[in-house]
């Protein structure tokens, strides 16, 4: 035994290893294996897959892979159990969430051995970090079940939720999906990870011992072909994945067309930006939360250094000290920093990415770890076209790059696929700001990182995927409008072959509209509209263009709302002046004098209700920590392709176009398949109205077939679908190259009343920038 | 062996670490001016930090004893007398009972210093004579330090002339607070003077300076101008040692060793009672600084009432049984 008087000549800390009893005795009794958890009980266990303690490679229980018709079995118990708990009052749902919450509090010791066990994260981490964040989710919701008939007046839930979640906070994100969607009155079928299922199954029971009803909560375990089952399955109303991008692309693709509601939290490579005027040692901290925090297996670590050059040798330096004292190894010792990579095939992903990146001329910097399933805290400093600047390496490595000027750190910060978080340090709140506008990111730390709170939504930008967690906006995502009853669309073929009859007057050719000018299309081909004119065939390169134009637009975002507002004001205006035209216009589509004026009256009102908007729906300031400043902005989602209903000439493509130039995007707009010539007249509108060249681009022709070209093009950030629903299938699906978020929906709506904030939510993505305080 | 020269102190002590003595340098304000330090992550690294170190058992007592090692004991009250110094004296010599002793495994241990005011000197040092025990003295007009400097720098070289081994003075806050770097160095650096042969720890009474910014400041300016310690508190101010504050006058202190390769001392003071802060402010240095720092000659806690909780800890280690103070010699 080491006596007192040796350890005081080293001064070592020692073995604090964390009792595990009770977790061991609980997974005693379930030594014969887990069932799934549905319909409140446990199924027999069946077709077990051994789960492993990642730190010692030891199995630690056996847990069955889901069936299709275990997953089946799930979905119907929760459709059946459904209507009753949407029907509980919002006071009944809080106190069954209430509950959960206090009971996952009476567990917390449990839950958080159990989850070192299974995950390999520090048992600081989970007992500090990810337990008190589901307490804090459970209560947080319990709170909006208690009030959602006042804030979501005519919200309903979804129905049943199909979630799938990740190994890397086994039971945060189980909490994170789970809790909104009880409160909403939606039931779950939920699948924990493969890797780490336990806290899940401990739930359950959890949710047993609360008197949950049956099937409101049903936990599947298995492996990605059961996730694939959940998501899948027709009796799923709405999916929610927290996992990789390539899965998330899959999940896009598979549901495409099914009218499943979708959100999708998926990869990052976020930057952790360094100004020369920052707490250098308060950042290289900050390092440490974020890309030493949970072995690196956190989709939103800070994993790219970006340093100002002038400090890049004095912050490396202060980096490399601080790795010299980070301990990796066992994860239940209480002075662990750093723990077990979940699974031996992470660990030889992360060491092929790194030897990768060391051949390809990254210089590493490394401290140590033990024999097995650990990895060593790594620093690189790699260019931006290493491949460690560009994967998603999901491990303790984090690369460094150095930038010259602000505008150079943006440009690296924003030179990523994923749009995840960002972090940024400095000590000047101008620039600290001014660099989180202009950073592509759902969340924004600045001066701190790996910040978490239920009451601030959580989620991505770009292939980091869609829709938020947390926060009102993620209580949101679990509610939905009912669905307004639609007439099919009939879209008839285009005919680009002469017609019998030309009009008397001069005669007027309909171009495109791109860029503020007229174009012809490009492939020089016209179609015949309804015996009225001629428009013009656009192709594949015209929405090129047009997509280009539109991003040259991008200052319209960055006008105030009240300049937008303005040019909005003076559109309708103009348009008012022209009512007469316009009225003859849609009359000469065959409709009656009475509804033509009808239409182009609410055009013209909708154009004044979007212009007021401009400037009052923003953002909040979400109460989270204290002495924190918590700002969720909203921004706007950047290019827009907007694909119009055939019926409603003009209404259906104002009430598309019009919100979301409100809230800054620019659209690319493909109207009226029929009846194009509403759009191409209002271009002189546009022209005359101010309204900056680019922001509203028009281009006519065959709707699905540029939906395709607009689905498919990977600068596109979001595509409004107003059809068919094949074309719905087949914009769904091509979407899922740059996961850019879509809005489909019947083409034949009843369009005078497709107005309402709904419509700024969709054209807005929510920006959480932490801004911590105090001297 | 230099300054400049890393070495591996033992635990006897045998070369204090911080010899050769800093001599002080130049007043350098490119070495603070500007200097960013962020209130919230400060914050976040003092909370996380005693949450990621642990000590369990036999190490747990062994960081017990280290933190005996390294206190003042201190007593600075209106109502010391002789025979309230010699008893916190007697203690300081033979800090833990002979039963916890023995059930430790140890044969030697005393605390890193006893602490009192000028006056009180001559009785610490007579009851501490062959002890081998250092007497500190607060001095310079302490806690307030607002008395004219001549009569401050003569108490200094009185507590020297009774005996003391090392002086702790206080900054005067005003040339703190109002920027006046240049005084705040002629200070120190004329304390340092009549100092000797004796010590020099700098209170800065980070309470009254308030931001971290200033405790940058202010520590880096006591060490240019010769400072062997920096020391957070008086005890008096309304805010005494915390880990925020101790964490950036860490970072003074280590940006300073890196500027000039001289290493000094840290002394946190006031308001830390527990066992608990014992361990925590150890964590601190160790984690900080490194193993060199949680030795008495580059740390101190200056403290009274905490030795008489880590008695307690320790007696129940060898005992198992909680204890009661009642059961061990006051201080």
């Amino acid at each position: 035994m080491t006596t007192i008087k040796d350890i005081l000549k080293t001064m070592d800390y020692g073995p604090a290893t964390e009792d595990a009893a009770i977790a061991n005795e609980w997974l005693a009794r379930n030594v014969a294996g887990f069932g799934h958890f549905i319909g409140g009980a446990f199924t027999k266990p069946s077709e077990t897959f051994a789960v492993q303690n990642p730190a010692t490679g030891g199995a630690i229980a056996r847990v069955s892979q889901g069936t299709a018709a275990d997953v089946d079995a799930a979905v119907k118990a929760a459709r059946a159990a459904q209507p009753k708990w949407a029907a509980l009052l919002g006071h009944e749902r809080a106190r069954y969430l209430y509950a959960l919450a206090r009971h996952v509090q009476q567990h917390a010791r449990l839950l958080a051995v159990l989850e070192t066990m299974d995950n390999g994260k520090p048992i600081r981490e989970s007992r500090d970090i990810d337990i008190p964040l589901v307490v804090r989710h459970f209560y947080h919701h319990a709170g909006w079940a208690e009030i959602l008939a006042d804030e979501f007046p005519g919200a309903v839930p979804h129905g049943v939720c199909g979630q799938v979640i990740p190994w890397n906070f086994p039971l945060l994100m189980l909490a994170w999906k789970v809790a909104p969607a009880l409160a909403a009155g939606n039931t779950v079928v939920l699948k924990p990870a493969e890797y780490t299922p336990l806290t899940a199954l401990a739930f359950a029971e959890i949710a047993r011992e609360v008197g949950l009803p049956a099937g409101v909560l049903n936990i599947v375990t298995g492996d990605g072909e059961t996730g694939a089952a959940i998501t899948g399955h027709e009796g799923v109303d709405k999916v929610a994945f927290t996992g990789s991008t390539e899965v998330g692309r899959i999940i896009r693709r598979q549901i495409a067309g099914s009218g499943k509601a979708l959100t999708l939290e998926l990869g990052g490579k976020s930057p952790f930006i360094v100004f020369a005027d920052a707490d250098l040692d308060a950042a290289v901290e900050g390092v440490v939360d974020a890309i030493w925090f949970n072995q690196g297996q956190v989709c939103c670590a800070g994993s790219r250094i970006l340093v100002a050059e002038s400090v890049a040798g004095r912050f490396e330096d202060l980096l490399r000290r601080r790795m010299k004292t980070l301990r990796t190894g066992d994860p239940l010792d209480k002075s662990t920093d750093i723990g077990a990579i979940v699974h031996p095939v992470q660990l030889q992903r992360i060491r092929d990415l790194v030897a990768q990146g060391a051949a390809d001329g990254a210089t590493l910097h490394q401290g140590t770890a033990p024999e097995g399933c650990f990895f060593p805290p790594t620093l690189a400093i790699a260019e931006p076209a290493s491949i460690l600047s560009t994967e998603e390496i999901f491990g303790p490595v984090v690369t460094l790059t150095t930038f010259r000027t602000p505008e150079d750190a943006v440009a690296l910060a924003n030179n990523t696929r994923y749009g995840l978080a960002a972090s940024v340090w400095s000590e000047n709140v101008n620039l600290c700001l001014d660099i989180a506008a202009k950073v592509k990111a759902g969340v924004v730390w600045v001066n701190s990182t790996n910040l978490f709170d239920a009451g601030a939504g959580f989620g991505g930008y770009r292939e980091s995927g869609f829709g938020r967690e947390g926060g009102r906006e993620g209580m949101g995502a679990y509610l939905t409008t009912p669905a307004p009853k639609a007439r099919p669309e009939v879209l008839t073929a285009l005919d680009p072959l002469p017609a019998t009859t030309a009009g008397g007057a001069i005669d007027r050719t309909a171009k495109n509209y791109i860029g503020g000018k007229q174009a012809r299309p490009d492939g020089g081909y016209s179609y015949n509209v309804a015996g009225v004119g001629m428009a013009g065939v656009g192709s594949r390169k015209d929405i090129r263009n047009a997509v280009e134009a539109a991003h040259k637009a991008s200052g319209w975002g960055a006008q105030t709302g009240h300049n937008r507002a303005q040019v909005l004001y003076f559109l309708a205006e103009n348009l008012s002046a022209r009512a007469a035209e316009f009225t003859e216009r849609l009359r000469s589509f065959g409709q009656s004098g009475a509804a033509a004026k009808a239409e182009v009256d609410a055009s013209i009102r909708r154009i004044f209700w979007y212009a007021a908007q401009a400037d009052k729906f923003d953002g909040a300031v979400h109460q989270t920590k204290s002495a924190h400043v918590t700002l969720a902005m909203h921004e706007p989602l950047g290019v827009v392709g907007v694909l119009c209903p055939v019926a409603a000439p003009l209404l259906g493509l104002v009430s598309l176009v019009l919100p979301a130039i409100a809230m800054g995007n620019r659209v690319v707009a493909v109207p009226s398949q029929t009846h194009p010539l509403a759009a191409t007249d209002l271009y002189q509108v546009l022209d005359t109205s101010d309204v900056p060249g680019g922001v509203v681009n028009i281009v006519t022709g065959e709707r699905d077939l540029l939906a395709k070209t607009l689905a498919e093009h990977d600068d596109v950030d979001a595509l409004w679908y107003f059809g068919t629903p094949e074309g719905r299938k087949m914009v769904e699906a091509a979407s899922a190259g740059n996961l850019k978020q879509t809005w489909c929906g019947p083409g034949g709506i009843d369009w005078a009343a497709a107005q309402g904030k709904t419509f700024l939510s969709r054209a807005t993505q929510v920006k959480n920038i932490w801004v911590p305080y105090g001297e | 062996m230099t300054a400049e020269t890393p070495h591996s102190p033992t635990a006897d002590g045998a070369v204090p670490a911080n010899h050769p003595r800093n001599p002080g340098i130049a007043l350098d304000l490119a070495m603070f001016e500007g200097h960013a330090v962020n209130r919230s992550g400060a914050e976040r690294r003092a909370a996380s930090l005693v949450s990621r170190r642990t000590v369990k058992k036999e190490y747990q007592a062994a960081w017990l004893v280290n933190a005996i090692r390294c206190i003042d004991l201190t007593t600075l009250a209106g109502d010391d007398t002789e025979g309230r110094v010699k008893r916190l004296c007697a203690k300081a010599r033979q800090p833990l009972a002979p039963r916890i002793m023995e059930g430790l495994g140890l044969d030697a241990l005393t605390t890193g210093a006893v602490c009192v005011y000028p006056t009180m000197v001559p009785h610490a040092v007579r009851a501490l004579r062959g002890s081998g025990i250092p007497v500190a003295s607060v001095a310079t007009g302490f806690p307030a330090g607002l008395m004219p400097l001549r009569l401050r720098l003569e108490e200094i070289r009185y507590a020297v002339d009774e005996g003391a081994d090392e002086i702790d003075i206080v900054i005067t806050r005003e040339h703190a607070l109002r920027a006046d770097w240049s005084a705040l160095y002629d200070e120190v650096a004329a304390m340092r003077e009549a100092c000797g042969a004796a010590h020099l720890k700098a209170i800065l009474a980070t309470g009254d300076l308030q931001t971290l910014r200033n405790v940058y400041s202010a520590s880096m300016v006591a060490m240019q101008a010769g400072a062997d310690f920096i020391k957070t508190s008086t005890g008096k101010e309304g805010v005494n040692a915390t880990l925020p504050v101790s964490l950036i006058m860490l970072r003074a202190l280590r940006d300073y060793g890196d500027a000039t390769g001289h290493r000094i001392g840290f002394k946190p003071a006031g308001g830390m009672k527990s066992s608990k802060d014992a361990l925590n402010w150890q964590f601190l240095m160790n984690e900080e600084m490194g193993r060199d720092w949680l030795e008495p000659d580059l740390f101190r806690l200056g403290a009274s009432s905490m030795l008489a909780d880590i008695e307690r800890q320790l007696e129940h280690h060898v005992t198992g049984r909680y204890a009661a103070s009642s059961h061990h010699a006051i201080a």
